[in-house]
């Protein structure tokens, strides 16, 4: 497998950088190559086409979603409960948050995320969505996530979405296994908007949907619509159909703004490491349950 | 060493009262956003890393005691738009930190902003910041107040 997935990889890669379709679409011209050459406009969109790197045009931390998904804050507003079913309910009260209406203690949570598993997706999108950037050719479209360094590929190929079945997916005549990315297909429906259809998600004794403890199963179907109004604005709305969680379908994202960067822009790292995480723990810990004295028998004074 | 409260730190405080909330890797429980201390100290460390900075840094408290204060930033990916980097502080540089203090006492906090020795002030701003600030907004203290 290790040799798959690094084949895998090396293929996405050399499809999308040997592509005449690959990264240049929509970048202009550099004049003289400085990346302070690139200035916005809103200029129209071109046709099927999303690529670029993206941040949230409302400011970084619009991305992040701090108290949950963009739509559905997880603030204990009536409005923004969400209609789970028996079992999601009861999913969703076993996940210990460290943020939002039921969120606990540092000593108590067990989000995935700080054990450094993969956020999966629809996390990708609902959680920490800064810096993303997307390539595209004439078969795929490549979506780079900064948190994680995570990437996901949606066909554009005309394949059909795989179908659900108990153990995976069906893809063609092949069971295959559930994936913290999924599988994704996604059609043109205008010369300016991708939709994309997600299903083979992991369990949900893997992943979380949002970082306040919403529950997501391999059950889910997400579609997420990519219009992109202009040159420089990009718009996601992402809708969550799990019936083993949630009673409806529901919008988790309502036209979240993107704007176009600079596309020379180098994205940052932002990963986590086990051994980072280690150190940080041991050094800094959980303050509000912090002994007198930091581990390894330190005293605080010296 | 102490450091009495000036304007700047009353006018950045009153900027980060009205700051949105913001992830925090600890959630808001952790630490006392209704209050900074501005500590004056040594630097000892800086950890340019994930999942948040750390700067750990030497402080006498009103005894004359030396203090071992770590303090956290967000993350790199966060901060470098608020113009911090790995170089931003060296072992020894005195520098002036504000911070929330962890609710507990101990030496510990988030930082919202830092003078460096040359005068100029790194703000943690959309990248340190914390949650949840109260509707009342927060106050500024010295350190020490332990």
């Amino acid at each position: 497998m290790p040799y798959r997935f690094r084949a895998l990889v090396i293929g996405l890669f050399a499809a999308v950088t040997f592509s005449p379709l690959a990264f240049a679409q929509n970048a202009p011209s550099r004049q003289s190559g400085s990346p302070n050459d690139w200035k916005a406009t809103s200029e129209p969109a071109p046709r099927h086409d999303i690529s670029g790197t993206w941040e949230p045009a409302n400011g970084p931390n619009d991305g992040i979603q701090p108290y949950g998904v963009k739509a559905m804050p997880n603030d204990g507003k009536p409005e923004h409960q969400l209609p789970y079913t028996p079992y999601g309910l009861e999913t969703y009260k076993s996940h210990r948050p460290l943020i939002g209406a039921d969120a606990v203690l540092p000593a108590n949570f067990n989000d995935p995320r700080d054990k450094c598993e993969p956020l999966g997706f629809p996390r990708a999108d609902l959680y920490y969505l800064r810096e993303t950037q997307i390539l595209q050719n004439e078969y795929k479209v490549a979506i780079l996530y900064q948190y994680g360094q995570a990437w996901r590929v949606i066909w554009t190929d005309g394949r059909e979405l795989p179908k659900l079945v108990d153990e995976g997916v069906l893809v063609g005549n092949d069971v295959r296994e559930s994936r913290f990315y999924g599988y994704s297909v996604g059609k043109w429906v205008d010369d300016s908007t991708l939709v994309v259809q997600t299903i083979g998600l992991m369990p949900e004794d893997r992943v979380w949907l949002d970082i306040t403890g919403r529950p997501i199963s391999d059950a889910a179907r997400v579609e997420e619509r990519f219009h992109r109004v202009n040159r420089d604005l990009l718009e996601l709305t992402v809708t969550i159909d799990d019936p083993k969680m949630y009673t409806k379908p529901w919008i988790a994202m309502d036209k979240f703004p993107m704007r176009l960067e600079d596309p020379h822009r180098d994205v940052m790292e932002v990963y986590c490491s086990p051994s980072e995480m280690e150190r940080y723990n041991k050094l800094f810990g959980n303050p509000t349950s912090a002994p007198a004295s930091p581990p390894d028998g330190d005293t605080p004074s010296r | 060493m102490r450091k009495r409260p000036i304007s700047v730190f009353a006018l950045a405080f009153g900027l980060l009262s009205m700051s949105i909330p913001l992830f925090a890797h600890h959630g808001t429980a952790v630490f006392d956003t209704s209050k900074t201390l501005t500590i004056k100290g040594s630097v000892t460390e800086w950890d340019w890393s994930n999942p948040h900075c750390l700067l750990q840094f030497d402080a006498k408290n009103e005894s004359g005691q030396v203090v071992h204060w770590i303090a956290e930033t967000q993350n790199p990916g966060n901060m470098v738009y608020a113009g911090w980097g790995k170089t931003s502080f060296k072992s020894g540089d005195e520098v002036t930190v504000t911070l929330y203090p962890a609710k507990n006492g101990k030496p510990f906090g988030r930082i919202t902003q830092v003078v460096l020795p040359n005068g100029k002030t790194l703000n943690a701003g959309a990248g340190g910041a914390d949650t949840s600030v109260s509707p009342e907004g927060s106050k500024s203290e010295n350190y020490p107040k332990q």
